[in-house]
């Protein structure tokens, strides 16, 4: 983007980050596919909308038969903590005209993880350069070659790959589960609640009443 | 038709949600409870995520052995502090196979 110092460690950070989670754009080509999806549909949703919980959701909702009003309002709602990852990072990032545009784009979990992560603002630049360009990359050229795979395959299934997205999201959650008894509290509530209302609620919506359960631990104190 | 609208309300919207905390004023910012809620709400969904897309399917509560066994592996993997690329691959691994097993 500028001249920021390119130290190893945010840069190591950032491609670990960005090719690893960027691999599981396979599992959303195939769920999408899946789901009733073509091709191009799942292409555009990974290049344009580019956050996995809110494409996760959608596919998912589509799939399950739900209402589209009601499944893009779902993947919305989970789309809404990118507005709270930007907020935490305007301060750090501090870009500015079509830059901040361009920025914007890349707010998601990985890239706030990994730019929170750095212990200085440099750094912090750097890892989420590098997180949001590997992960776009990787992520946009495995949704293709899982969404056209997948019609190959037959059964994704059968290659666990309905799995990945689940062992993503807990592989994400790990490292602030196990630092705090309060949020490990906090996502066995979100967890339960979810599961309680899903046969009560349309698709989608279960897991936006799971940010109830943070409601508690905010008046707590 | 209905469906690429609908592609087409998500690119939009979730594109104007991430641009939005970047361009928020700063006194949003050093809101307390603002910074409070930015941490918490991603742990109850991104946990809700996890339990629906493992324990439910087609809206109904659902025991899938196969799942369930990938997502523990994906426990084991992360108590053993490997790389996020095994954690997955692992997960798929045993999933598949249990699949195979398990017919």
């Amino acid at each position: 983007m500028d001249g920021t110092t390119h130290r190893p460690a945010p840069v190591r950070d950032g491609l670990g980050v960005g090719l690893a989670v960027g691999l599981s754009g396979l599992a959303f080509g195939a769920a999408a596919v899946t789901a009733g999806l073509s091709v191009p549909q799942a292409c555009v949703l990974s290049l344009l909308t580019f956050t996995g919980a809110s494409q996760f959701a959608l596919t998912g909702a589509v799939g399950a038969g739900g209402d589209p009003i009601a499944a893009v309002a779902g993947a919305l709602l989970l789309g809404g903590r990118n507005t709270l990852y930007g907020l935490r990072l305007a301060d750090l990032l501090q870009v500015r005209g079509p830059r901040r545009l361009l920025a914007a784009h890349g707010v998601i979990d990985e890239t706030t993880a990994v730019a929170l992560a750095q212990p200085d603002r440099e750094s912090a630049r750097t890892g989420f350069l590098v997180t949001f360009a590997s992960l776009y990359i990787a992520w946009n050229l495995t949704t293709l070659a899982g969404a056209y795979g997948t019609a190959f395959l037959g059964d994704p299934g059968a290659f666990g790959l309905d799995v990945v997205g689940p062992a993503a999201f807990l592989a994400i959650l790990w490292p602030r589960l196990s630092a705090s008894r309060e949020l490990r509290a906090l996502a066995a509530g979100g967890a339960a609640m979810a599961l309680c209302a899903t046969p009560f609620l349309p698709p989608g919506v279960p897991v936006l009443l799971a940010a109830a359960a943070v409601l508690p631990v905010l008046l707590r104190r | 038709m209905t469906l690429w609208w609908a592609i087409a309300a998500l690119c939009a919207g979730c594109y104007a949600l991430k641009l939005a905390g970047l361009a928020a004023p700063q006194r949003v910012l050093d809101h307390p409870v603002v910074r409070r809620f930015a941490e918490l709400v991603p742990v109850a969904l991104l946990a809700a995520l996890i339990a629906v897309q493992t324990f439910t399917e087609a809206g109904e509560a659902h025991f899938d052995p196969a799942r369930t066994a990938g997502l523990a592996a994906a426990v084991v993997a992360l108590l053993l502090r490997a790389p996020f690329l095994v954690v997955l691959f692992g997960a798929a691994a045993v999933t598949a196979l249990a699949r195979l097993l398990l017919g």
